[in-house]
C-alpha cells in the first residue's frame, strides 16, 4: 500500500533514491547510445527499448517530485526542471536531444576534422576541413588586397584599436579629444592609408578591397554618417514647418519601404544614369551612400521614438531659459532622447553590420562574398559548410559583442534609481 | 535693429525661409538628375516608357505558380516574380509566427532548461546575418541531401532529395463546392460566435463555441465529400530512370531547394525577433492582472486566454507587424540563391535584357512599397480591433 502512495515527505527515504536511480539510468542509456553506440536495453523488444529512457526518466521524475521536501537542493531541482508532468517530459527531451547532438557536432568540429595540410587532399576525415579556412584565411581577411601592402590595413586597424583602447583609460576631460580624433580625423587618415596614391604609398583600387576588413570599413563609415543624418531626419519629421516635415516623412518612408538589395541595385545600375555622362563615382562610395541613407531612415525612426517619449515640460523648460531651437535640441532634448533609445540605436547598428554582406550584389566581396569565391575555386569544391560556419561564427562574435556592449552602456547611462 | 524686428514680429516669414530653401534644394537636385537621365537615355537611344512590358520576355523561369514560358511578356514575368515573392513571404510569416510564439513562451517557462535553450536559440540566430543563414541552408545543408535514387523516403508518399522536396499533388474534383463549403463554415462560425457573445453578455449563458467552431469547420466540408460529389485523389511522386545514372521523380509537386532554404532561413531568423516581442508582451501585462484574475476564480488556462493574452497582444502586434514587413523585404535576398522572386526575375534578368534601369528599378521599388503599405494597413486594422475599447 505504501509503495503506490503519492510521493510525499513521509516516504522520501524510499522514493528519492529509486527516482534518482531511474533518471540516472535513463540518461546513462542515452549517453551510452550516443557516445559509444551501445544499446544497454538491447534485450528488450526494439520499440520498447527505444522509448524506455523516456518512460524510466518520467517515472523517476514523478517519484522525486515531492513538494516541501525539506531538502533544499531537491526543492530547487523540482522547482526549476520538474514542476509537473509536462515539464518533466520537456526536461527529458531537452537533455536527450543535447546528449544526442553532442557526438556528431564534436566529431565534425574537432575529432574527425583536419587541421594540418595545404590542399584539399590533406582532408581525409569525415569532419570539417579547417585546412580550407587556414589556406584562405588571408583572403577572407583582406580580400584581393595585394599581400605586400596588407600592413597598411593592419596599421589602420591597429591605430583604431589602440586609440579606442587608450580612450577607455584616460582622464574624463581628455576623452573628448580622443572622440573628436576618432570621428573627424581618423576615418580620412585611415582611408588614405588603405587606398594609398600619395606619400609614396602604392594606389590600391577599391575593387581589390574585400574580406572582413571591408566589412569593418563599410560598417564604420556607414555608422559614422547615418547617425547625424538620422538625427536630422528625426528632427525634421517632428518639425512644425510643413514643407520640412513632409519631405522628411516622404524620405524616411521611401527608404523604409524598400529592401536594401533594391537600393543597392539602384546605386549600381540606376544611379549612373542620373549623373552627367562620363562622371564616374567609385563603386564603394556609391554603395556607402546607399547603405548610409537606408540605415539613416531607420535611425531616424528610432530617434523619433526617443523624442516623442520626452515629456513636454523639457521643451518648455528649455524655451523658458531663452534657448533657441538648435541649442534646445543639442543641450536638452537630444542627450535625453538618445539615452532613452540606446537599445534601438544598437539594434539599428547591428542590422547595419548584418546587412554588409549584401554588397555582393554590386560585385564587392566582403567576408561572405570571399567565401562564395573560395568555395567555387575548382581546387576547393565542396567546402561550403566550413566556409559558412566560419563566417557565421565571426559575424556572431561581432554582433553578440555589440549587443552585450549596448546592454552595458544602457545600464551605465541609466539615471533611474 | 531691422534684424530683431524681423526675428520677432514676422514669425511667418522666418518660418518660410528654411522651408523655401529645402524645397528649392530638393527641386534642383531632382531637375538636375532628370536632365542628366534624359541626356543619357538620349545618347543610348532609349526613351522612357513602359511599353516594353508587352514585349516577349524570351527567358525561362525555374519556378512559377502560373503558366509561364519564354513566349510570354515581361509583364507576365513580373507577375510570376511577384507571386513567388508573396509565396515565400506568406510561408515565412506563417512559420516564423508559430516558431516565434513557441520560443517566446518557452523563454518565460519555469523550466530552467527550456528557458535556456530558447534563450540560446534567440541569441544564436539573431546575431548571424540572414544572408549567411540562407547560404548555409542552401549551399551547405541542403546540398548534403541524397540524390533522387536514394532520397529520404517519408512512407512512400514524399521524398526529400538534393533536387528538392517531392510531395503528392492534390487532384480535386468539384473544388469550387468544397471551397464554398469552407467559406460557409467560416460564416456560420462567425454567427455562432456573435450569438454566443450576446447570450453570454445578456444572460450569462456559456456556450462552448470552440468545440462548435471546430465541429462546423470539419463537418461541413466533410458533408460535401459524401453528398455533393467532391473528391480528392493524390498523385504520388514516383522514381523514374532517365538514363543509367540519372534518376528523377515524376508526378507530384516538386518544392525547389531554393524555396526551402529561403523559407527556412527567413522563418528561423524572423522567429527570434517575434519571440522577443512575444516575451516582452507577456512580461508587459501587470502582475496585478494575473492576481486579480486568479482571485475571481479563473484557472490557469482561463487566465492566459481571457486576461493575459488579450492585453499582451496589444503590446505584441505593432512590433510584430514590423517584423512581417521586414520578412517580406528580406525575401528579396532570394536573388542571392537564384530563387526566382521579383528582384531576380525583374530587376535581374529583365533589366539585363532590356537595359531599362530607371523603369524597372522604379517598378520594383514601388511594388515593395505597395506590399509594405498593404501589410501595415491590414495590421493597423487588426491592431485597432484589438485595442482597448474604452466606454
Amino acid at each position: 500500500m505504501n509503495l503506490i502512495a503519492k510521493p510525499s515527505k513521509e516516504n522520501i527515504k524510499t522514493y528519492v533514491p529509486i527516482g534518482f536511480s531511474l533518471v540516472s539510468l535513463s540518461i546513462l542509456d542515452v549517453f551510452a547510445n550516443a557516445f559509444f553506440n551501445l544499446n544497454l536495453m538491447a534485450f528488450l523488444p526494439s520499440q520498447l527499448s527505444y522509448l524506455l529512457p523516456l518512460i524510466l526518466g518520467f517515472i523517476g521524475f514523478y517519484l522525486i517530485r515531492i513538494e516541501f521536501s525539506g531538502v533544499r537542493s531537491l526543492d530547487i531541482l523540482n522547482k526549476n526542471i520538474n514542476s509537473n508532468n509536462f515539464n518533466a517530459v520537456l526536461t527529458l527531451f531537452t537533455i536527450f536531444i543535447i546528449i544526442k547532438s553532442i557526438p556528431p557536432m564534436l566529431d565534425w568540429f574537432i575529432l574527425e576534422a583536419n587541421f594540418v595540410g595545404n590542399s584539399k587532399d590533406d582532408c581525409t576525415g569525415d569532419g570539417a576541413c579547417w585546412v580550407f579556412i587556414k589556406v584562405w584565411f588571408n583572403r577572407f581577411m583582406y580580400g584581393l588586397y595585394p599581400n605586400a601592402e596588407q600592413w597598411r590595413i593592419n596599421t589602420a586597424f591597429l591605430i583604431l584599436f589602440t586609440v579606442v583602447g587608450v580612450s577607455f583609460f584616460v582622464a574624463e576631460r581628455l576623452k573628448k579629444y580622443f572622440i573628436l580624433f576618432l570621428v573627424f580625423v581618423f576615418p580620412f587618415l585611415g582611408i588614405k592609408l588603405i587606398s594609398g596614391g600619395s606619400f609614396g604609398l602604392e594606389y590600391v583600387e577599391s575593387a581589390a578591397w574585400g574580406g572582413l576588413s571591408l566589412t569593418f570599413i563599410i560598417s564604420a563609415f556607414a555608422i559614422l554618417f547615418c547617425f547625424p543624418i538620422g538625427v536630422i531626419l528625426a528632427l525634421g519629421r517632428r518639425s512644425s514647418l510643413p514643407a520640412i516635415k513632409y519631405i522628411s516623412i516622404g524620405f524616411i518612408e521611401l527608404w523604409r519601404g524598400v529592401p536594401l538589395i533594391t537600393v543597392l541595385f539602384m546605386s549600381a545600375v540606376m544611379f549612373p544614369m542620373f549623373l552627367p555622362d562620363g562622371t564616374f563615382i567609385d563603386k564603394l562610395i556609391r554603395v556607402l551612400i546607399a547603405i548610409t541613407l537606408f540605415e539613416a531612415a531607420y535611425m531616424a525612426e528610432v530617434v523619433r521614438g526617443g523624442l516623442q517619449a520626452l515629456p513636454k515640460g523639457q521643451y518648455e523648460a528649455a524655451k523658458s531659459l531663452g534657448m533657441g531651437y538648435w541649442r534646445m535640441n543639442a543641450l536638452i532634448i537630444l542627450p535625453q532622447a538618445l539615452k532613452l533609445v540606446i537599445p534601438g540605436i544598437a539594434n539599428t547598428l547591428l542590422a547595419l553590420v548584418k546587412d554588409t554582406p549584401l554588397i555582393f550584389v554590386v560585385g564587392l566581396m566582403e567576408l561572405a562574398g570571399m567565401i562564395g569565391l573560395a568555395k567555387t575555386n575548382p581546387k576547393w569544391l565542396g567546402m561550403a559548410m566550413e566556409g559558412y560556419v566560419f563566417a557565421g561564427l565571426v559575424f556572431w562574435i561581432i554582433c553578440y559583442a555589440m549587443s552585450r556592449y549596448s546592454q552595458n552602456l544602457e545600464k551605465k547611462l541609466s539615471t533611474e534609481r | 535693429m531691422i534684424f530683431k524686428k524681423f526675428n520677432i514680429e514676422n514669425k511667418k516669414a522666418r518660418d518660410l525661409i528654411p522651408q523655401a530653401i529645402t524645397v528649392l534644394a530638393l527641386l534642383s537636385v531632382i531637375i538636375y538628375f532628370a536632365t542628366n537621365a534624359q541626356i543619357n537615355m538620349g545618347n543610348r537611344g532609349i526613351s522612357f516608357g513602359f511599353g516594353f512590358l508587352n514585349q516577349e520576355a524570351s527567358f525561362d523561369i525555374t519556378f512559377s505558380m502560373i503558366e509561364y514560358d519564354g513566349s510570354h511578356s515581361y509583364g507576365r514575368a513580373f507577375l510570376v516574380g511577384l507571386l513567388n515573392t508573396i509565396l515565400v513571404s506568406v510561408i515565412g510569416i506563417f512559420f516564423a509566427t508559430i516558431l516565434g510564439v513557441i520560443v517566446g513562451i518557452s523563454r518565460l517557462s519555469d523550466n530552467y532548461l527550456i528557458a535556456k535553450v530558447a534563450e540560446w536559440y534567440v541569441e544564436i540566430f539573431r546575431n548571424i546575418p540572414l544572408i549567411l543563414q540562407i547560404f548555409f541552408w542552401y549551399f551547405a545543408a541542403l546540398r548534403a541531401l541524397p540524390l533522387p535514387e536514394n532520397g529520404i523516403n517519408f512512407y512512400d508518399i514524399s521524398f526529400l532529395t538534393i533536387k528538392g522536396w517531392y510531395v503528392p499533388k492534390f487532384i480535386w474534383t468539384n473544388f469550387n463546392i468544397f471551397l464554398l463549403s469552407v467559406i460557409a463554415a467560416f460564416i456560420a462560425i462567425y454567427f455562432v460566435n456573435s450569438y454566443a457573445t450576446k447570450q453570454r453578455e445578456q444572460f450569462g449563458k456559456q456556450i462552448p463555441t470552440t468545440i462548435i467552431s471546430f465541429a462546423t469547420l470539419i463537418l461541413l466540408p466533410l458533408i460535401t465529400f459524401f453528398f455533393l460529389g467532391v473528391s480528392l485523389t493524390f498523385e504520388y511522386p514516383v522514381l523514374k530512370q532517365l538514363s543509367p545514372t540519372v534518376f528523377t521523380y515524376a508526378g507530384g509537386v516538386s518544392i525547389i531547394p531554393e524555396l526551402i532554404a529561403l523559407a527556412l532561413a527567413l522563418s528561423m531568423y524572423t522567429a527570434t525577433f517575434i519571440a522577443e516581442n512575444v516575451r516582452a508582451g507577456i512580461l508587459g501585462v501587470g502582475k496585478g492582472q494575473k492576481e486579480a484574475a486568479a482571485s475571481i476564480g479563473l484557472n490557469k488556462n482561463q487566465i492566459l486566454k481571457l486576461v493575459v493574452m488579450p492585453q499582451a497582444l496589444r503590446i505584441i502586434i505593432p512590433p510584430t507587424t514590423n517584423q512581417y514587413l521586414n520578412l517580406t523585404k528580406n525575401s528579396s535576398l532570394a536573388a542571392a540563391i537564384a530563387y526566382p522572386d521579383i528582384v531576380l526575375v525583374f530587376a535581374g534578368t529583365a533589366l539585363m535584357q532590356t537595359g531599362r534601369a530607371i523603369e524597372i528599378i522604379s517598378i520594383t521599388m514601388l511594388t515593395y512599397l505597395t506590399l509594405s503599405i498593404s501589410i501595415s494597413i491590414f495590421m493597423n486594422w487588426y491592431n485597432k480591433k484589438m485595442a482597448i475599447k474604452e466606454k
